[in-house]
């Protein structure tokens, strides 16, 4: 018989709460475990699946059929897959794509990747949605339902768990050198299409580990500093939140995006919580508090700052999402610094958000004239 | 910004009678925008011709001009209304048309009239082909390369500048792009541009790049006062360019766009949005990507609600028209809620967890000597949406909703020969899912495929893997079906009788279906809810597939399901689902829960917010039968749906279930026409002569014996299919061996034809006890043309009253006999002074929606209610049946010949009006009677 995308090797999906759903293997054969949650873009698989903010994380795609125009590099977040796991409802074994590289199928079986298809993935995203994210296991060596369910039990929770030190690079590495205004960013599992942004407007880009200090960092003499979206839970993160408080008291722009906007939020003595499902696709809408306008972003967060604990005098809420009034944006008072917990790099999504990079090039380009005029004055 | 308060009387525009192009889509648009601007509080004063419209409906507007769309029309009524705003933006380009010429005149301004909804200035550019590059040129978006030619010598200079054969003309200004098409011959070229010239209301073409293989897409914005833009789905065609958008098989979302390919056309089309002015409301941008995905190109751009948004709308649940509507009105898309799920944001962009398959409908059959290739001018008369958890699954249920005898995609009877597959396959045909299906079944490979049908191999893949499993249950015996292999055959849309006729042994549909439910597999229902489940949707529109979670509970109200009329179709379009909405609402109103089962998307009664529940599956048995089976309904309405629902109340009265209204057994005994004759016999009712055969040597002695000329027709089809007027022998062997090739193992009915007989319909309702006449129409054509192609008049306007007074007698007579409840329409026919009964139909007729805007009377409404057991003694009483028309309702067919340009106009027993207009006319002095009267023998054919 013949494969087509609904057949191939057994494989089960096992859910903390005793569910379990039997499908088909994909990917990779074996066995893997993590936070099962949802992302309801209808493309961008490979952006998806490499970004690594989904570190640990078990991803079901809500769109049925995957894979469908093949993987390629262009579309790589990170070197490598990052999620923890891929679930889907009809995985396209074959591709049709004149730019791709590889099947999807050959691009997860290269990086190892553990996945099953063939799943009613719309009735586990309802579940999630009552009962909260839950951990989950897929396995295609391990087809006994309580074991698995044992297994899912026993794996790690995401709350209180550091992540971005794994994700994170061993050494200061730059992405692009040049001459224009330098950006520093804290690499906590960033996202290639945010350097790539940056690289865009001609900035000069040099990633740091996450536990890099603000020596280290203004060391290279940076022009604006950058905390990156990440995987994990931020407030296991001491360090790093010391980090951002230390930058606070300096005067060069900041801008965090995810992760890195709640680091911010943080280290200025506001609260994040862990949501009861977080937001993930690429159709959230987002007001900008200034103008009015929505922005369609992309989102992937299950954290969240807590509005109530937002100080007056530290900082004010610039975005809110208009589907549940979360808080999507912050502007610190009295210095250059904001964060938004989307992602304006999109990558898979909409590109309404690009001039928060512009407006970050802006701040970053004054820092840069003034410190220039500083250092003139100082050889004078 | 919330709504605007200096607006208060809003004047909307419809988009007149039914054309190839502009079809009931429209009336879904106008019905929705006239409904939410009410509900904002606005008066909506509103124009349209087209009586079988829910929004020329009382319950739809304030006021209501059942008028021609005309300029001077429309000076009359601002001069009677004094409207503050025109919203010309949801009735096609009809209505925008007339609003341009208005604005052109500059009428809107000197009666302080403002349009909203349009940049009306800015519009012109999107229907003029040289401004419109222009623009595009200047905002940095590729297009094919063209120019506008004003006469046949620059045409052929631009044609040369291009390159080689193929071009694309495209006439400027013309509706559905009347006119262009893809030429591959200097013959053609010369030919196509002397007419499109011709067309052109400003007498111009565009000579175009052909783009022949590029794959099309669709892109529905909406964008608010605030200049927010979101777009509500990517639409994908699986026909690659080169046929009309209306004309392709078409699959929502896109599926075979990378994120970077599909960012970069959304940023394109907000770009292309900003750029026709400044407005508020929606918009259709189409573009095409060369095959290597690597050249972008925008096709062009409709500045309002159109046929695609209706699609959209039912394919996310979005829905747009009302939307646009109230960005309109001066609310911004943050400020409204998403309808379906109640709490989130309307400012956001649908992501759904299904495929939507649209498969358009088409009426070849009826226009003899007609050009099937499909080109860049549409033709087809209707469509059909399917939602399936997958492609394979949708697709198998647009082919169920099509009606035209096929039970998926096929693989439910004998294979086509190679030959004839080859031959299809390569030409751009309405089938061509259908003959990439067979290509696999005969062994072709994707590539082979691809290179002949230009279609995408990712939809090649799906359709093999369809026939992949065709082959493996053809391995199986129906014992040998285990649940997951069931489970499987069923996911990808195999219905129960497809399998029965692939298994490996003989067996029936019920076989299959007692042993799919024997093995627990049953379909799940799924809410379509704009979020793939993100949030909770309490909307109940649903559709089927084969999953674990199911999302529709029956609740424990008594229930109605009422069936609908499935695609448009000639003889069978608007008029039906008229009648349908009003049936949901007299069901809802006397206090059952309303079901809807429906598959077009262009209509009303499939709109979220008609039904108390809506299920979008195929009016096809397996799905109808499943549904009754989940809901439990006290019965089922079959008399609205046209002969869609018709067609299956006999499997649902075997089974059982209660049909509302005239039973069964009756419908069947009007259908029959053998027993139908008996019965006038016995009534003493005259009918002309006829006789019924199997075989042609049986039809031509029939034919022999009653004499000629003679009525040649198939038993159980509508609009006149297969009709013919045959005046010797030859004829009839050659009429009859048609309708045998069309409808095997139909029976042919063959009857005398009355020459220069007067005809008339008679739509009655009967409650059980008495039967009321709602209308008696009579024909201005002599009998012989089609009663659809007719002008009917209301009330008859030259027999005599003894004449008419024994056809009211005649339909009481018939009622009575076959004990209608509820709607039945009889057709006579008057000569020498006889009044002959021609045919009774047992069920809401195309004419019900005219009587109904005729006299002012709900004759859906009160014919449902009827069924569900009220008298109409109560409605007289309530002073109810009682008509407000005076002088004469006069009905005037609509024809889309200019589709057609191959095709003679004449007009026979088989209907070929897409449309109808209503014109009321004081004096038969009046144009709209003496234009058909005078020409009444004019076109009469065969």
């Amino acid at each position: 018989m013949q494969q087509t995308s609904t057949n191939g090797s057994p494989c089960k999906l096992a859910l903390a709460d005793g569910i379990v759903v039997k499908g088909y293997a994909i990917g990779h054969p074996g066995e893997t475990g993590g936070e099962l949650c949802f992302n309801t873009s209808m493309t961008g698989y490979q952006e998806i699946m490499t970004d690594p903010s989904y570190h640990g994380q078990i991803m079901m795609m809500t769109y049925p059929h995957i894979g469908n125009y093949g993987a390629m590099d262009i579309d790589m977040e990170a070197v490598a897959p990052m999620v923890a796991g891929f679930v889907v409802r009809q995985f396209a074994a074959e591709y049709s794509n004149l730019q791709a590289d590889e099947s999807l199928d050959h691009f997860m079986k290269r990086h190892e990747l553990v996945g099953v298809s063939g799943v009613d993935t719309r009735r586990l995203v309802r579940h999630i949605r009552t009962q909260g994210v839950m951990n989950a296991v897929i396995s295609s060596v391990d087809l006994d339902d309580d074991r698995l369910i044992e297994k899912a039990r026993n794996w790690p929770s995401m709350d209180g768990l550091e992540l971005a030190s794994r994700v994170t690079m061993d050494a200061a590495e730059d992405w692009h050198a040049g001459d224009g205004p330098r950006i520093a960013v804290f690499d906590y599992g960033v996202k290639r299409n945010i350097l790539r942004s940056f690289e865009a407007q001609g900035c000069a880009v040099r990633l740091f580990p996450a536990s890099a200090s603000l020596e280290q960092v203004f060391a290279w003499e940076p022009d604006g500093l950058f905390f990156s979206n990440g995987p994990g839970d931020p407030r296991a993160m001491p360090q790093a939140i010391e980090t951002v408080r230390e930058a606070f008291r300096t005067d060069i722009p900041l801008f965090g995006i995810c992760l890195g906007h709640q680091l911010m939020a943080l280290a200025s003595g506001c609260k994040v919580y862990k949501m009861f499902v977080g937001h993930r696709g690429a159709n959230q809408p987002v007001q900008n508090l200034g103008t009015g306008h929505v922005e369609v972003t992309t989102q992937n967060h299950g954290f969240a700052v807590q509005e109530e604990s937002i100080g007056a005098k530290v900082a004010e809420v610039t975005h809110r999402n208009l589907n549940d009034q979360t808080v999507e944006g912050l502007r610190f008072r009295d210095r250059a610094a904001f964060s938004v917990q989307y992602h304006p790099e999109a990558s898979p999504g909409p590109h309404d958000s690009q001039y928060l990079f512009d407006r970050f090039f802006k701040e970053v380009e004054a820092y840069r004239r003034a410190s220039a005029r500083n250092k003139k004055k100082v050889t004078a | 910004m919330p709504k605007r308060e200096d607006i208060h009387r809003i004047l909307l525009i419809g988009s007149g009678p039914i054309v190839i192009g502009q079809a009931c889509e429209f009336d879904y648009s106008g019905t929705q925008a006239a409904r939410a601007l009410r509900k904002e509080g606005y008066e909506v004063v509103l124009i349209n011709s087209n009586p079988a419209t829910i929004m020329t409906d009382r319950l739809t507007a304030d006021k209501i001009y059942l008028k021609d769309l005309t300029p001077a029309s429309i000076r009359e009524i601002v001069d009677i209304e004094k409207p503050d705003a025109v919203l010309p933006t949801m009735g096609g380009q009809t209505a925008l048309n007339l609003a341009g010429a208005l604005q052109d005149e500059g009428f809107w301004e000197a009666q302080g009239v403002e349009v909203i909804g349009v940049d009306i200035d800015a519009i012109q550019i999107t229907e003029d082909r040289q401004a419109f590059r222009d623009l595009m040129e200047r905002i940095g978006i590729d297009q094919a390369r063209s120019r506008v030619a004003k006469s046949l010598l620059e045409a052929k200079e631009i044609a040369q500048e291009i390159g080689e054969l193929p071009v694309v003309i495209r006439p400027s200004y013309t509706l559905g792009g009347s006119g262009g098409g893809i030429v591959w011959t200097h013959e053609e070229f010369d030919r196509k541009v002397t007419r499109g010239l011709e067309m052109s209301p400003v007498h111009e073409v565009l000579i175009e790049e052909c783009l022949f293989g590029w794959k099309e897409y669709e892109l529905e914005l909406l964008r608010d006062a605030n200049d927010n833009v979101i777009i509500v789905c990517p639409i994908e065609n699986v026909d690659p360019m080169g046929v009309h958008t209306g004309d392709s098989v078409t699959v929502a979302p896109a599926q075979t766009l990378t994120d970077k390919q599909y960012q970069g056309m959304r940023d394109a089309a907000i770009r292309a949005m900003r750029s026709i002015g400044t407005f508020a409301g929606g918009c259709n941008i189409q573009f095409a990507f060369d095959p290597s995905g690597s050249r972008m190109i925008v096709i062009e751009i409709n500045p309002r609600v159109s046929r695609s948004s209706a699609l959209a709308s039912k394919a996310t649940g979005y829905p747009i028209a009302k939307v646009a509507a109230r960005l309109a009105a001066g609310y911004t898309l943050d400020e409204l809620p998403n309808e379906i799920t109640g709490d989130t944001s309307a400012c956001f962009e649908p992501a759904i967890d299904y495929v939507v398959t649209k498969i358009p409908r088409f009426n070849f059959d009826k226009f003899e000597g007609v050009d099937e290739e499909l080109t860049t001018q549409m033709k087809a008369v209707g469509e059909v949406m399917a939602i399936g958890r997958t492609f394979a699954e949708s697709l198998q249920k647009a082919w169920q909703s099509l009606e035209i005898g096929y039970n998926g995609l096929g693989g439910d009877r004998e294979d086509a020969p190679p030959a004839e597959v080859r031959e299809r396959l390569a030409r751009p045909l309405w089938d061509r899912t259908l003959q990439i299906r067979n290509a696999f079944k005969l062994g072709a490979s994707v590539e082979e495929i691809a290179d002949v049908s230009k279609v995408d191999p990712w939809f090649l893949y799906q359709i093999r893997d369809i026939v992949r499993l065709e082959g493996e249950i053809g391995e199986r015996t129906l014992q040998e079906m285990d649940a997951e292999f069931m489970k499987r055959a069923k996911q990808y849309g195999f219905s129960d009788v497809q399998i029965a006729y692939l298994l490996n042994e003989d067996a029936t549909e019920a076989q299959v279906r007692a042993r799919r439910k024997a093995l627990g597999v049953i379909p799940s229902y799924q809410v379509v809810d704009t979020c793939a489940g993100e949030f909770p949707a309490e909307t109940p529109y649903f559709y089927s597939s084969y999953e674990e979670g199911n999302e529709s509970e029956a609740s424990d109200r008594k229930k109605v399901i009422i069936l609908g009329s499935g695609p448009n179709r000639i003889g069978q379009g608007i008029e039906f689902d008229y009648s349908c909405v009003h049936g949901v609402n007299a069901v809802r109103d006397s206090g059952y829960e309303a079901i809807m089962i429906n598959c077009n998307p262009e209509t009303v009664s499939t709109d979220f917010d008609i039904a108390d529940k809506l299920y979008f599956e195929p009016v096809y048995w397996e799905r109808v039968l499943d549904i009754v089976e989940h809901e439990r309904p006290e019965g089922v309405i079959v008399q609205l749906g046209g002969q869609t629902a018709l067609k299956i109340a006999e499997k649902i009265h075997e089974h059982g279930i209660r049909i509302f209204g005239t039973s069964y057994e009756m419908m069947d005994l009007a259908e029959s026409r053998g027993k139908f004759s008996h019965l006038l016999r016995e009534l003493e009712i005259p009918f002309p002569p006829y006789g019924m055969a199997v075989t042609v040597q049986e039809a031509v002695a029939t034919a022999e014996r009653i004499g000629y000329p003679i009525l040649i027709r198939p038993s159980y089809v509508l609009g006149g299919q297969g009709m013919r007027i045959a005046i010797n022998k030859e004829e009839v062997q050659h009429y009859t061996k048609k309708i045998w090739t069309l409808f095997p193992e139909n029976h042919v009915l063959l009857d005398l034809f009355l020459e220069n007989a007067i005809e008339m319909d008679v739509d009655v309702v009967r409650d059980g006890e008495e039967t009321w006449i709602a209308g008696v129409m009579q024909h201005i054509e002599p009998a012989g043309v089609h009663s659809g192609d007719s002008t009917a008049v209301l009330p008859p306007f030259s027999l005599p009253e003894e004449i008419l007074q024994t056809v009211r007698t005649y339909a009481r007579d018939i009622a009575d006999r076959l004990d209608i409840i509820g709607l039945m329409n009889v057709q006579f026919a008057v000569k020498d002074g006889i009044v002959y009964c021609i045919e009774a139909n047992p069920r809401a007729s195309r004419t019900v929606p005219f009587v109904a805007k005729a006299t002012g009377i709900p004759v859906s409404d009160i014919a449902t209610k009827v069924m569900l057991g009220q008298k109409l003694a109560d409605f007289r009483k309530a002073g109810r049946l009682a008509s407000s028309l005076e002088g004469f309702a006069i009905k005037e067919p609509v024809f889309s010949w200019d589709k057609f340009p191959e095709v003679p106009k004449e007009l026979g027993p088989e209907m070929k009006s897409t449309g109808e207009a209503i014109a009321f006319v004081d004096a038969l002095t009046d144009e709209h009677f003496q234009r058909p009267y005078e020409m009444r023998n004019l076109y009469l054919s065969r």
